[in-house]
């Protein structure tokens, strides 16, 4: 792995290496979480590691098997995980500009371009450092995600999943995904909306549906004008009112 | 090839294809405001949406299991305690574990 022109060392290196060790226990923990609730599902240990393979990106993961378990067509499941990866694409952006990827090693970059890789890469100061923060997080929370998943899987075949409290597991870890992004508002309108619509659509609607639905209300909140953003406009009103 | 096996295949290449169209479309497509919200809003209506239908859908009809409910609420109490995910995680399957094992 080691380049020739690395040669000066970086001195950031300790500091990136351990925080992507941080990242990569939570995402061992998070991965067993996804391995449980993927067999208690009904996915097979193989058909759960090929989603950690190559899907390799847990909100779609963690959706595609709760939607696969709501019963209907599997294939329901297909557009939900799709839709929560759309998130990567945009990760793309930042990551090109620091890696430059081109021809073929695009082709194995493009696959680590996740939230965690992402935030950890934008974040270095220096080119380099950013380099070297995405592919140390990359590897160590791509090995240990697989571990996770696979320990995860055995346990969940093990044990029947509803008497250790699995069935908690996926909303719960659904909740904690969604948490952080609920400080503005218009967020916490969007999560309402989404909740009320895929609710009211649950008794009328086939499995897997009410939650490709919930998309529409990110959408149309998405492309409406937005309220906080044009305050000058607002104070342009006030003065032109009196007149 | 089972449908969920063929359906597990196409999610998981569809995924690595929305990463690798990342890295190679045109900046300026991305880059659009409104294209940026709708990307940033979308995960935050369709997560709510499985919180809501994991908790409350019993197979097209509407059932609750109340254990499973104090659970999740009490890995909410967690997170309003700014615990991290693998504490929320644990609280409530525990709890939910628990209740159903005393009940």
């Amino acid at each position: 792995m080691e380049e020739p022109q690395l040669i000066a060392p970086l001195p950031e290196r300790g500091a990136i290496v351990r925080a992507a060790a941080g990242i990569g226990l939570y995402a061992m923990a998070f991965g067993a979480s996804f391995g449980a609730i993927s067999i208690g599902s009904g996915l097979t240990v193989g058909q759960t590691m090929v989603l950690s393979l190559v899907m390799f990106t847990g909100a779609s993961q963690f959706a595609f098997v709760g939607v696969a378990a709501s019963g209907g067509s599997p294939f329901a499941a297909v557009p939900a995980a799709m839709l929560l990866g759309v998130r990567n694409a945009f990760y793309g952006v930042p990551i090109s500009e620091i890696l430059h990827p081109r021809g073929l090693p695009r082709l194995w970059t493009a696959h680590f371009v996740i939230d965690e890789t992402t935030a950890m890469a934008i974040t270095q100061c220096t080119p380099r450092a950013r380099r070297y923060a995405f592919w140390a997080t990359g590897l160590i929370l791509f090995s240990l995600w697989q571990l996770g998943s696979l320990a995860g899987a055995l346990v969940g075949r093990a044990v029947n999943p509803s008497d250790i409290g699995l069935d908690a597991a996926a909303p719960a870890v659904f909740l904690a995904l969604l948490w952080p992004m609920l400080r503005r508002p218009e967020a916490r309108w969007v999560a309402l909306g989404g909740a009320v619509l895929a609710l009211a659509l649950v008794p009328i609607a086939p499995p897997g549906v009410p939650v490709l639905a919930s998309a529409i209300v990110a959408l149309l909140s998405g492309l409406l004008p937005t309220r906080e953003a044009p305050e000058i406009n607002d104070v342009e009103i006030d003065d032109r009112d009196p007149i | 090839m089972s449908p969920l096996w063929l359906a597990i295949m196409i999610a998981a290449v569809g995924c690595y294809l929305l990463k690798l169209a990342g890295v190679s479309m045109p900046e300026s497509i991305l880059n659009h405001p409104k294209v940026q919200r709708v990307a940033q809003l979308l995960p935050i209506a369709m997560l709510s949406a499985l919180v809501a239908v994991e908790l409350f859908d019993g197979g097209g009809r509407y059932s609750l299991d109340w254990r499973t409910l104090a659970g999740v609420a009490a890995g909410v109490v967690a997170l309003l305690l700014r615990q991290g995910f693998l504490v929320v995680f644990l609280i409530a399957i525990a709890v939910t574990a628990l209740l159903r094992l005393v009940t």
